[in-house]
């Protein structure tokens, strides 16, 4: 197995050389074999969208490298890395246009490797959206025509991971990706996501508050305190594992975070 | 007749005015951008167009007021983006600076006659009116009103089809897509910048198409033509709005194109009850401020309704 992504000593500071100097990761790095699904655990302020902020070209670090599927993208333009990138956050209405069609939408974002027809949405285009809308079970795959808008949160989020995953991008970033949703909806869409990662072997990272969904889902488990990490679990040891015993590893890490910091204060 | 004639002339202005409403429409609407650079614009096609008449090339003129609108809308286009203006500014300092652009381009004074000196048969030197293609078209189809509304028209209509086709493309829809949601563009792999920049581009181009169109019909050019330029252009789209509703962007290039023709019927309307020509502009921010606040008012009339049937329920 080769690496797919590979992040070394990344390091990033906020607001340097000012008193509330923040260092948002710190000497970070992380290894990502092809196909692996790994989630992110860590409380707010960790460093977890920070993370996906480097990786996705929003600022650049002051230190360190990011490499993507043999490339080095740490210094290329954001919507360069999105030829190789799928992201998705947490609110729906980042991912979608909403005063075009769905399958305006979905031609938009397949401009990542569609072949360079004249018109924007070709009938050969237009077939393979409507097969993969119905995957999603939604019935979108009837309203085509119909203003992204109009569509609730759940679909919205649905409609925007075909969008996010189209080009087969060589690594798929999922921020909280379903938290804005109901519980229904939320596992409706978490179960779309697993589908279509298991279908198309992606590489993928998803941040998750939900301890259980940490660890049903995907390959691998880490855990992020102080833009670091701080737990890497997987295999026998991550099958073994129950949200009690994370639980008690992550209050051990952070209160020994907690005590180093008491300390340096005094 | 004489309402003939009304409707007439109004239709040729509306033609006439109708590529800078569609230039409003795509900064205004399409890029969600309110860009100021329209007055200014819309000047510099005249100008640019006024000076190749002058030298004898009417229908390279119209191209080169285009061209001229499409430099302006490069600039403030480069000011948004690559260094970060806020965008209303951008507009106003582009606009302010084409001031002094304009004033050289018509070789340092306020206004030019499409006109060429000539000397006669005998031997006398005479100011001999430039070529345009409003003439040309008259010398094959008789001249006329009807003649200059006829090829402004096939002008706005061609002008409109291909923006509908464009818009239906790839590089169209991801201008359409840059002013619905920029972050989606940039996480698609497209360059929003660039697609925000052509955007503007394409809007000036079509304002100092008007310009030119108009400075040919009218045989001269004037530095101040463009001053409100801007509210002119919206009041079309908003008169087309409340026609067509807001839907896809076929319908909206549609409906600039026919509010600025109605946009000039009002004015002539408005013309025939006397009104003094100073009183347009006053006019036209009048239509547009009432347009904008219209759902408003709508809304706050709905709520009093129902808080007085509500009241009166209470106090049985």
């Amino acid at each position: 197995m080769s690496s797919q992504l590979s992040i070394t000593h990344l390091t990033k500071s906020f607001e340097t050389g000012t008193a509330n100097q923040k260092i948002a990761l710190n000497d970070l790095s992380l290894e990502v074999e092809t196909g692996e699904f790994i989630t992110i655990l860590g409380s707010n302020g960790a460093g977890k969208s920070t993370l996906f902020n480097a990786i996705l070209g929003k600022f650049l670090p002051d230190s360190g490298r990011i490499v993507l599927d043999g490339e080095n993208i740490t210094y290329w333009k954001d919507y360069k890395r999105a030829e190789k990138i799928g992201c998705l956050f947490q609110n729906p209405l980042r991912g979608t246009a909403p005063n075009m069609t769905i399958e305006e939408n979905l031609a938009l974002a397949y401009t990542r490797n569609a072949s360079r027809s004249f018109f924007a949405v070709s009938r050969k285009d237009s077939d393979y959206f409507r097969e993969l809308l119905a995957t999603l079970d939604l019935g979108l795959e009837n309203r085509m025509k119909t203003k992204m808008g109009l569509l609730s949160g759940g679909q919205r989020q649905a409609a925007s991971l075909l969008m996010a995953t189209i080009a087969k991008p060589k690594l798929l970033l999922l921020d909280e990706h379903t938290a804005a949703l109901d519980p229904v909806t939320s596992m409706k869409v978490l179960e779309i996501t697993g589908q279509i990662i298991a279908q198309n072997r992606l590489t993928a990272l998803m941040i998750t508050h939900d301890m259980n969904q940490a660890l049903t889902f995907g390959t691998r488990t880490i855990m992020m305190d102080g833009g670091t990490l701080v737990l890497d679990i997987h295999g026998p040891e991550r099958a073994e594992m129950t949200p009690r015993k994370l639980v008690d590893l992550y209050t051990d890490q952070s209160g020994q975070m907690l005590s180093d910091r008491t300390m340096l204060s005094l | 007749m004489l309402y003939f004639d009304m409707l007439l002339s109004a239709l040729g202005q509306g033609a006439i005015y109708a590529p800078m409403a569609l230039g409003v429409f795509i900064a205004f609407r399409i890029l969600n951008t309110p860009d100021l650079t329209i007055d200014g614009s819309f000047v510099f096609g005249m100008t640019v167009c006024a000076m190749v008449t002058v030298a004898g090339h009417p229908i390279l003129a119209i191209f080169a007021g285009a061209a001229a609108g499409m430099i302006a809308g490069l600039v403030t286009g480069i000011l948004q983006t690559t260094l970060q203006i806020n965008a209303i500014l951008s507009g106003i300092l582009t606009m302010t600076g084409l001031y002094t652009i304009n004033y050289m381009v018509l070789g340092g004074q306020a206004n030019l006659y499409l006109q060429s000196m000539q000397v006669n048969e005998a031997g006398v030197e005479v100011p001999v009116a430039s070529k345009t293609i409003y003439k040309m078209m008259s010398s094959v189809f008789g001249s006329g009103e009807v003649s200059a509304l006829a090829l402004s028209s096939i002008m706005v209509v061609l002008v409109a089809i291909i923006l509908c086709v464009f818009f239906k493309t790839r590089p169209g829809m991801a201008i359409r897509a840059t002013g619905d949601n920029e972050e989606m563009v940039r996480s698609s792999s497209i360059n929003a910048d660039r697609s925000r920049t052509f955007g503007i581009m394409l809007a000036n181009s079509l304002v100092g198409l008007s310009g030119a169109m108009l400075c040919q019909q009218q045989r001269y050019a004037d530095l101040g033509s463009g001053n409100g330029m801007l509210v002119v252009g919206l009041a079309s789209v908003i008169i087309g709005q409340a026609l067509f509703g807001k839907r896809g962007v076929t319908i909206g290039v549609v409906s600039a194109v026919v509010g600025s023709v109605i946009y000039r019927i009002i004015l002539q309307g408005a013309y025939q009850i006397d009104m003094p020509s100073y009183m347009v502009k006053l006019l036209s921010a009048l239509i547009v401020t009432i347009a904008l606040v219209m759902p408003l008012t709508k809304e706050k009339m709905n709520t009093m309704r129902i808080r007085r049937a509500g009241e009166k329920e209470a106090y049985k």
